[in-house]
């Protein structure tokens, strides 16, 4: 059993200055054979290892990892959380996530800094306004709380916000989630190894996979950079490297990787105290504890791992910020840096089963992984452990593909994620 | 972001041009002919390829015309650039 984290462990490792803190997750060499086997400890990787082994009671579980936890997309995000989405598969699902995260701190005894400071979504042209209003409706059916504002009521929450009629892209309006918000990405990681640790699960790092073992149809194990390992179930969460990871299966799946780019300023004080979202401009922006405004940029459109992005996304971006927001005008970017995400040509993720049994894949998440990663986890956990998917990802699957039901959420979703 | 020789234009900013994705999807003769799966492998599934690429370009802010690129998709360096209907020159 783990020390609980609390306020009485931290004054005692206070007095060993805080140098005999126990190590929240172990790193142990790979067994010779799991009973099953994530590929990619992000986020999304480490919850699935954690409700397989809390809800479905597969201890003798074990995550690779290539590089280091969270170093991934999970470290990369602009940190949005919210379940404002149009369609109703996807209302559930990302809802399902957004109820976990409300609980999450106390459930994994790991601050992960949830914090419910809303997210604000904003039309410039009439179109805009009609989709926004229309997901506003199409919300509150589901049971998602959403509200339309107006420009005063935009200008009120946001007042930093730019509301003159003059500019060239002018703010008709917006809608408001106040459950979404944002969370501390590697805290996310961090807590769920720590949890799945302590439950038995193995997670193993710098360990890259090299090859899928198959027996017809079956999976046997995979081939690593330490080693064999057996197993009859594989999860892959590889995010932008999971047509990689499928191809050593023989698969071929409906994704394009592409660089996504975000950026963060220097700290100043608190200016910004919601979540502002633009899809129109393709701009959004948040402030971070630190004080560091966190802003998202777009995707470029050609294939590339090469973790780096085009300059002119960031201009773009950064044009549009300065429009929205005149006060940024002197502010210095302090770092910019790429992640590498896997699109859907529906802009949806799959959670689902394959034609090889005993090989499942939790990706094309896209731009708006992060939201999802509790609920991603628990879905992708229940899809594994039973080999069905759960009602709330079924529509998920990859056979939409083929009987060409998909979850549109192109534009759908009014923003960006 | 990187340059790109265009082959009717020369070497021109990544920003004038637009990607088309993976290069020689034959399109389907007979679409009535195919089965969904068909369909499906045709008009979604990519191969996705970390490392070399053949895919397709449009030098929108320019000539407008498309032509195909090799490219390490790795390191976004570009191996060759040539024009449509011609054969790729490397493997």
């Amino acid at each position: 059993m783990k020390n609980k984290y609390s306020i009485f462990s931290l004054i005692k490792n206070a007095f060993s200055y805080h140098e005999n803190w126990e190590k929240a997750w172990k790193d142990p060499e790979p067994k010779k054979e799991y009973d099953a086997i994530i590929v990619g400890g992000g986020g999304h990787g480490l919850a699935t290892a954690y409700y397989l082994a809390k809800k479905h009671n597969m201890k003798n579980i074990a995550v690779v990892e290539k590089g280091w936890i969270g170093g991934g997309n999970t470290g990369r995000n602009t940190t949005i959380i919210r379940s404002n989405y149009l369609w109703d598969a996807s209302a559930g699902l990302y809802d399902h996530a957004l109820k976990i995260w409300e609980g999450l701190s106390q459930e994994l005894n790991y601050n992960v800094m949830f914090s419910q400071r809303g997210v604000m979504n904003l039309a410039h042209n009439l179109q805009d306004v009609r989709d926004l209003k229309r997901r506003t409706h199409a919300n509150r059916l589901n049971g998602i709380d959403a509200v339309y504002l107006n420009t005063e009521e935009v200008k009120k929450f946001c007042p930093i916000i730019n509301t003159s009629q003059d500019i060239r892209y002018p703010v008709l309006g917006g809608t408001l989630q106040r459950r979404a918000g944002t969370a501390r990405h590697d805290a996310v990681a961090w807590g769920y190894a720590r949890g799945a640790d302590e439950m038995g699960v193995d997670i193993i790092q710098n360990c890259e996979v090299k090859g899928i073992k198959r027996n017809g149809d079956t999976v046997e194990g995979i081939e690593t950079t330490k080693g064999f390992i057996k197993t009859k179930k594989i999860g892959v969460v590889a995010a932008g490297h999971s047509s990689v990871i499928a191809n050593m299966a023989g698969l071929k799946l409906p994704l394009e990787s592409k660089p996504l780019q975000a950026l963060v300023s220097e700290p100043v004080k608190p200016i910004i105290d919601t979540v502002v979202m633009s899809n129109a401009v393709h701009a959004y922006v948040s402030q971070s504890d630190k004080g560091e405004l966190v802003i998202g940029a777009g995707t470029d459109d050609y294939v590339s791992y090469s973790q780096k992005g085009s300059h002119d996304i960031v201009e773009g971006t950064l044009n549009a910020i300065l429009e929205l927001y005149p006060i940024f005008s002197r502010m210095r970017m302090l770092r910019q840096w790429g992640g590498i995400v896997d699109i859907c040509p529906d802009a949806s993720p799959i959670i689902s089963k394959t034609s090889i049994k005993g090989l499942y894949f939790n990706c094309g998440w896209g731009t708006g992984g992060f939201k999802a990663t509790p609920g991603s986890g628990d879905l992708f956990a229940h899809t594994i452990a039973n080999d069905e998917p759960h009602k709330l990802n079924a529509a998920f699957n990859m056979n939409r593909f083929v009987s060409g039901d998909l979850v549109d959420e192109h534009g759908a979703a009014a923003v960006a994620h | 972001m990187f340059l790109i020789n265009c082959p009717f234009c020369g070497e021109r900013e990544q920003s004038e041009f637009k990607a088309g994705g993976e290069a020689h999807i034959v399109r389907p003769k007979q679409p009535t002919e195919l089965s969904d799966d068909e369909w499906a492998e045709y008009l979604f599934m990519r191969k996705n390829i970390k490392g070399i690429q053949f895919e397709r370009w449009n030098h929108v802010h320019g000539c407008r015309k498309w032509f195909n690129m090799v490219r390490d998709t790795s390191n976004d360096q570009i191996k060759a650039v040539y024009k449509m209907g011609e054969k790729p020159p490397v493997k």
